[in-house]
């Protein structure tokens, strides 16, 4: 342990003579984390309004679920300002901005045809219209997935009607009522929870957060890459030739790399908390997460250098590898609004799982950063134990 | 050359390398190498760029793990895992090993630190070892700002550091002007005068002649050879080793005494031809006539016991150049 020690103090003076630590580990993140909170801020931190034309030209009973059920709950919410249309055709001018309603926002237009609630008791196909405001992206999205929701639901009790129809007549008179309360089910509240501000991180906390993990990739590599560069330098033999066990070299680039990361991560928390008004959350909770979120880097990067042949590959290896994960894991954009396969993805990533944890942390009690710190934890263990493998055979030729 | 018969010949050795081999896939590198090197002893591994000397030197200090074969250091055995036993041991690798980011001090002290001393003693001993390096005055410089042959001289004082019992230098003179060059090999005299053991490979015959008590002579990863200077030069005592100072057409001379009996190798030097020659005397008067019809004017004759040059000639029928 004392050589490792010697040998992580030789490096970290090293280091500190060596500028581009600097610059990796304070000044680009905090740059970047300022100019993105700069420019984000005003816009997510807004309260967010979306208007909606409404044409509800079928007034039938399946529409009013929606429209005064669904719609209008949001609109109570204050979430949601609707515009009632008297047509498709006057909705969808007032979408395109030149109806004689043009002053409005109009975000997206929710369209119910003549006949849909009839086509769809007697089991017919039916459609519900959305026409999306290309300019309006999110508050667009957003009316799709309300009725898209609303859709869904109906089409699970269609199936119940059906069922219901064809064995007893008589409930025919029910459809309506039960249509209703498929109306009331929580599928748009799904959404709120999505969006629900008590677990996730204001913008400028999350880019501050995503920023600094994913300079952090690029801290501990300073570390990490530089036993290549001793072999490259020629200085690892006299560093084998010395009376110390071998894995004294390899504990002494840890415990390099694990003082950079934990350093630079210190400073970008204290100085967003300071600068740009970060909320990083309980102390403790950020301090378990900033050391399992280094460990994790050191184990990524150690792994990714062991494949490297010479400090130069390593270099490169370290920086794909950083940039790779860092925007797969969502250091940029919050990439699990995005849905699909690439949110679920970013769970291979150390970065998601750090910021998830900042995240539960920020909504919830200490206890709920525990599967993001086991997580990463777990990322340092299995990358860790296959760089020691590929570094042993290194260090003994 | 230094006095040979050394007064160590009796004593344990401190090192003994004892039948070592080592192979990278197809290549062997090293082919049952065998040596020992007594306290004050140099010993010297001569042999050509490829030879299987670093290979070797890898193995004795415990850096290379052996195909087969034994390591003894002062009678212990030296594995790659042993730490306690490379503490006698002082290594400077070919390559240049020094942070150059750091001053010729803090280079020091921290293979000092490696090596466990107590901080007093390597505040005493850093000093010591800069007086002994000649770079005192530069002791607070960055190695990035020395000189090549400082940078080899601190290399070699890293090194010294900690008081070996055997000290292990692999070519410590490659790219090293001719007086940083002597500097480095005089300081290695001083150190085998003191009584420490030192391994020194080379391929330069002169260091190897002007340094080592005893020489090993490697090709190919096979001993060919071994002993003193002399022992090894008994080894072509038939040949003379011929200096013919001359003028004219050299390459034509050259020529005409290659075709005459006993001529083994001609070899066109600086203001003259070196021969090398079975027996001088019987061939020594149809070199000058030769020479005379070629139109080559010789001002002087000098004969010369047989080098190393020439002993590692006769066993692998190339030069040490090749």
């Amino acid at each position: 342990m004392r050589s490792a020690l010697v040998i992580a103090g030789k490096d970290l003076r090293q280091r500190a003579r060596d500028r581009s630590v600097y610059v990796f580990a304070i000044v680009a993140p905090l740059g970047l984390a300022a100019i993105f909170g700069f420019v984000f801020n005003p816009i997510s931190d807004a309260d967010f309004t979306a208007t909606f034309a409404v044409a509800n030209v079928d007034q039938g009973p399946l529409a009013s679920p929606l429209v005064d059920g669904v719609l209008g709950g949001l609109e109570e919410d204050g979430n949601v300002n609707l515009v009632h249309a008297a047509s498709a055709e006057e909705a969808t001018r007032l979408v395109e901005g030149d109806g004689a309603r043009a002053d409005e926002d109009i975000d997206a237009a929710i369209i119910i045809p003549a006949g849909f609630s009839a086509r769809v008791q007697t089991g017919r196909p039916a459609e519900l219209r959305v026409v999306q405001n290309a300019n309006s992206s999110l508050a667009s999205t957003l009316a799709l997935a309300i009725v898209q929701e609303y859709a869904r639901q109906l089409d699970y009790v269609q199936g119940a009607l059906t069922t219901v129809v064809s064995s007893d007549p008589a409930r025919l008179v029910d459809a309506a009522a039960i249509a209703e309360r498929a109306g009331a089910t929580p599928g748009p509240v799904a959404v709120r929870d999505v969006s629900a501000s008590i677990k996730q991180l204001d913008s400028t906390t999350f880019y501050a957060a995503g920023l600094a993990t994913f300079f952090l990739f690029f801290t501990v590599q300073f570390g990490v890459n530089s036993l290549l560069e001793e072999r490259h330098a020629g200085t690892l033999s006299r560093l084998l030739a010395a009376p110390m066990p071998r894995s004294s070299i390899i504990l002494g680039k840890a415990i390099t790399a694990f003082g950079l990361g934990v350093v630079s991560m210190l400073i970008m928390i204290v100085a967003t908390s300071f600068i740009l008004g970060a909320d990083w959350g309980n102390p403790i909770g950020v301090a378990l997460l900033v050391v399992a979120a280094t460990a994790s880097a050191i184990g990524v990067m150690a792994m990714v250098s062991a494949l490297a042949r010479t400090s130069e590959q390593g270099a490169v290896f370290s920086a794909i590898a950083a940039v790779v994960l860092g925007i797969l894991g969502g250091t940029f954009f919050p990439i699990n609004q995005a849905g699909g396969v690439l949110a679920g993805l970013r769970f291979v990533t150390p970065h998601a799982w750090f910021l998830q944890g900042l995240g539960d942390l920020a909504g919830g009690a200490l206890g709920d950063i525990v599967p993001a710190v086991t997580a990463l934890l777990v990322f340092t263990a299995l990358t860790s134990g296959i760089a020691l493998v590929l570094l042993r055979r290194r260090l003994n030729p | 050359m230094r006095s040979e018969g050394s007064a160590t010949d009796n004593s344990q050795p401190v090192l003994e390398c004892r039948d070592l081999r080592k192979s990278f896939g197809e290549l062997t590198a090293v082919d049952g190498v065998s040596f020992h090197i007594a306290a004050g002893e140099t010993y010297g591994l001569l042999g050509p760029n490829g030879a299987g000397k670093t290979t070797s030197i890898s193995m004795a200090v415990g850096l290379m793990r052996r195909d087969g074969g034994q390591v003894l250091l002062d009678g212990e055995p030296l594995d790659p895992g042993t730490t306690s036993l490379k503490a006698k041991i002082g290594l400077v690798p070919q390559d240049l090993a020094i942070y150059p980011d750091l001053t010729a001090r803090e280079n020091l002290r921290f293979f000092g630190r490696l090596y466990d001393m107590p901080r007093t003693e390597l505040r005493s001993r850093v000093d010591e070892v800069l007086e002994i390096i000649g770079l005192s005055d530069r002791a607070d410089d960055r190695a990035d700002t020395f000189s090549g042959g400082m940078k080899r001289r601190l290399n070699i004082g890293i090194g010294l550091l900690h008081a070996p019992r055997l000290l292990v230098l692999d070519e410590p003179t490659v790219g090293v002007d001719p007086q940083s060059r002597n500097a480095i090999l005089e300081s290695i005299e001083q150190l085998g005068s003191e009584g420490l053991a030192v391994l020194y490979t080379t391929h330069y015959m002169e260091e190897a002649e002007r340094l080592c008590d005893r020489i090993g002579i490697i090709d190919r990863g096979q001993l060919k050879a071994e002993g003193t200077r002399r022992e090894l030069a008994q080894i072509v005592r038939e040949h003379d080793r011929v200096r013919l100072s001359a003028s004219g057409s050299l390459h034509t001379g050259a020529e005409a005494i290659e075709g005459i009996a006993g001529v083994q190798q001609v070899d066109i030097v600086d203001g003259g031809i070196d021969v090398l020659v079975e027996q001088a005397g019987n061939s020594l008067m149809a070199m000058l006539s030769a020479l005379d019809e070629a139109g080559v004017s010789i001002t002087g004759v000098e004969i010369d016991e047989p080098n190393l040059e020439a002993v590692f000639l006769h066993l692998t029928g190339r030069s040490l150049r090749d």
